[in-house]
């Protein structure tokens, strides 16, 4: 069984390009090129260029002791959160771009949930001298200021999103309009592994340095690359594609993805999406979604505005469907503490996002010898006022 | 014959217009119909709502919402539309995203299209690709047509493509844009209008998206077989005099 993408755009059931014909042109210049641009000698090299010089890769491998005694396993953090612009979304927006400069793009557009995508585009875009307008759901902008502020100053362009429940489905909505309004010179760089075939499989295969690093690094600390378990949160799934990748074939490495329960599966308030979810078509690919009987997308809840999303990227999807892939939720609480148990146990504050990962380490169980790698994909400067309000700081 | 055949074969300068099922009170979409047939439409095109409508502008957006709030979904629309063919004899095709779809079944919407004489069927984020391989024999095996976008940015190649997949009319966009904008019937509109006229294509155009007064509808009307009218006439609904309302606006396309 394949685990990726075929020439079709799908991963078994899910994948494909449903969106309308007015994104076409775009979409299938994109489709055309990518793989080529890639490829490419002088993309590889400015890209790895990049990503050691500026973005400060490779990112640690940290055994982390204290966490490990409590849990009685080796659990090692993939430190995502040290990278430039504190998350592992710049290892996509240096991807793109490139891939954007290549296609003769002169504008840029993205979408935002909890701004870190945001703050990485506005980034690449100051750095390559790009126009940049970022589209960002009015509720978010209220619970993510700091990095608002960020973008701005990075002379982006941050534009509300106030359709919908003012989240990261109506930014992506509000870009995708945009898009098509301007179809010629414009380059959507999207932030997760979901949207229109080929962006599932572009963006995977910019964050893949994650487990690429993760199995050299592994090798040197442990003498083997094969770890019994990665973790990853989920809310499109982009930092737990880059973090499964080089893993996915190995079938002895179980892949757990944690998916944020929000209030608890059943309050009415989740994003539980694998639980919660059927089938069904959003922002261009078939996946599965959380939604009505009539097929109205639902809207989500999570304290992570990262993983407020109610679907997830359709290479998920498959490996949710197909069982490869190990999908668990954890809820708003659960994550809180266990952003503060390892801010305390190993002086690391997690983005919240991270934390959900690191609160399904309470419900496994260890016989001592295991080897954990859990992917800490951001930092949780940009949740301070979450954190502060929740613990009475 | 079909009643799309008919009308296009009989008319020229064809006005169509769009309405959002459920808007803006639940139960009046035959209604509407009904008025706007009486008041000279030609086709018109219902929309069946969707949460998040990235093709739509903010008219069309908010009347879909206001509909989805008000309790609109498939399953109420087809019986709504039960009394439609009692009322209305142009042709009527219902438009919308492909998820709802998907969830009624794509079989189930089909006979359901077919069962209250709706002709076929414009969505927008179907793609070709995916209706040739996934749902083009159940169209077919029910008789309704699906219409396709064209755009600015459609290659030539392409529009063939579409043109041999099409049986009905071929959705003509003035420019790649949301709805709800206004038309600028600027030389490089004029020359791809002509482009296409001059492609000599099978199916009959109807021309869409920014079409928001008799004068861009006549401009439209140079180059296509018609014209169709979206959030102009959608922002035009006034709930308090419906009826009214609906007539005002028809009346500025009289010829």
């Amino acid at each position: 069984m394949s685990y990726f993408v075929n020439e079709k755009g799908y991963y078994g059931d899910f994948g494909g390009a449903y969106i309308p014909e007015m994104l076409y042109p775009n979409v299938e210049e994109l489709r055309q090129n990518y793989l080529k641009i890639i490829a490419e000698e002088d993309f590889q090299k400015e890209f790895h260029q990049l990503l050691k010089d500026y973005v400060g890769r490779p990112s640690p491998l940290y055994l982390a002791k204290r966490l490990s005694k409590k849990y009685n396993a080796n659990i090692f953090l993939k430190r995502e959160d040290l990278n430039h612009t504190g998350a592992h979304k710049i290892n996509n927006t240096i991807g793109q771009i490139l891939m954007a400069e290549r296609l003769g793009k002169k504008r840029i557009i993205a979408e935002t949930g909890a701004g870190q995508h945001g703050v990485a585009t506005a980034t690449v875009c100051a750095l390559r001298g790009l126009e940049c307008v970022i589209y960002m759901g009015e509720i978010d902008i209220q619970r993510q200021a700091p990095n608002v502020a960020r973008m701005k100053m990075l002379g982006a362009r941050v534009v509300p999103a106030t359709s919908g429940s003012k989240t990261l489905k109506d930014a992506t909505n509000e870009a995708m309009r945009d898009w098509i309004n301007n179809p010629v010179d414009t380059h959507y760089i999207i932030g997760s592994v979901v949207g229109p075939h080929p962006y599932p499989d572009m963006v995977a295969i910019f964050q893949s340095i994650i487990s690429e690093e993760t199995k050299k690094q592994l090798i040197e600390q442990t003498g083997s690359d094969q770890p019994d378990y990665v973790l990853a949160c989920v809310g499109g799934g982009s930092n737990a594609i880059g973090m499964f990748y080089h893993f996915i074939d190995d079938e002895k490495v179980k892949l757990v993805a944690v998916e944020a329960a929000g209030k608890g599966v059943d309050s009415g308030f989740s994003a539980a999406t694998t639980t919660l979810g059927k089938e069904g078509v959003l922002h261009g690919s078939r996946s599965i979604l959380m939604q009505t009987g009539d097929g109205q997308v639902v809207e989500p809840h999570s304290v992570s505005a990262g993983l407020d999303y109610p679907g997830i990227g359709p290479q998920h999807a498959h490996l949710f469907k197909t069982g490869r892939g190990e999908y668990v939720s954890i809820t708003d609480d659960e994550s809180l503490q266990a952003g503060l148990l390892l801010t305390q146990m190993e002086g690391i504050i997690p983005a919240i996002e991270s934390a959900h990962a690191l609160a399904y380490l309470e419900k496994m169980t260890f016989t001592g010898n295991e080897n954990v790698v859990v992917c800490l994909s951001g930092r949780g400067d940009k949740d301070m006022d979450t954190y502060m309000k929740y613990f009475n700081l | 014959m079909s009643r799309l055949k008919e009308l296009f074969q009989h008319k020229k300068n064809i006005l169509s217009i769009y309405y959002t099922a459920g808007y803006p009170g639940l139960n009046d979409t035959v209604k509407l119909a009904e008025t706007l047939e009486q008041s000279g439409a030609d086709l018109l095109e219902i929309g069946f709502p969707y949460s998040d409508p990235v093709a739509d502008g903010p008219t069309i957006q908010a009347s879909s919402k206001q509909s989805l709030d008000q309790g609109m979904d498939l399953k109420l629309l087809f019986e709504q539309l039960k009394a439609l063919r009692s009322k209305v004899t142009i042709p009527v095709l219902l438009m919308g995203y492909v998820n709802p779809v998907l969830q009624f079944g794509v079989e189930n919407f089909c006979k359901a299209c077919v069962e209250v004489g709706v002709d076929g069927c414009i969505v927008p984020d179907l793609p070709m690709v995916e209706y040739e391989e996934f749902y083009q024999t159940t169209f077919k095996e029910n008789g309704l047509s699906n219409i396709f976008l064209v755009t600015p940015q459609t290659s030539p190649e392409r529009i063939r493509k579409i043109d041999a997949l099409s049986n009905g009319f071929i959705y003509l966009l003035s420019s790649s844009a949301t709805t709800g904008q206004h038309l600028q019937v600027s030389e490089d509109t004029q020359t791809y209008f002509s482009r296409i006229a001059d492609m000599k294509l099978n199916n009959p155009i109807m021309i869409g998206f920014g079409i928001n007064s008799k004068e861009t509808f006549d401009k439209a009307c140079q180059y296509a077989n018609g014209a169709i009218i979206g959030s102009a006439f959608v922002k035009a609904l006034d709930p308090a005099n419906l009826t009214g309302s609906v007539q005002t606006f028809m009346q500025n396309f009289k010829p």
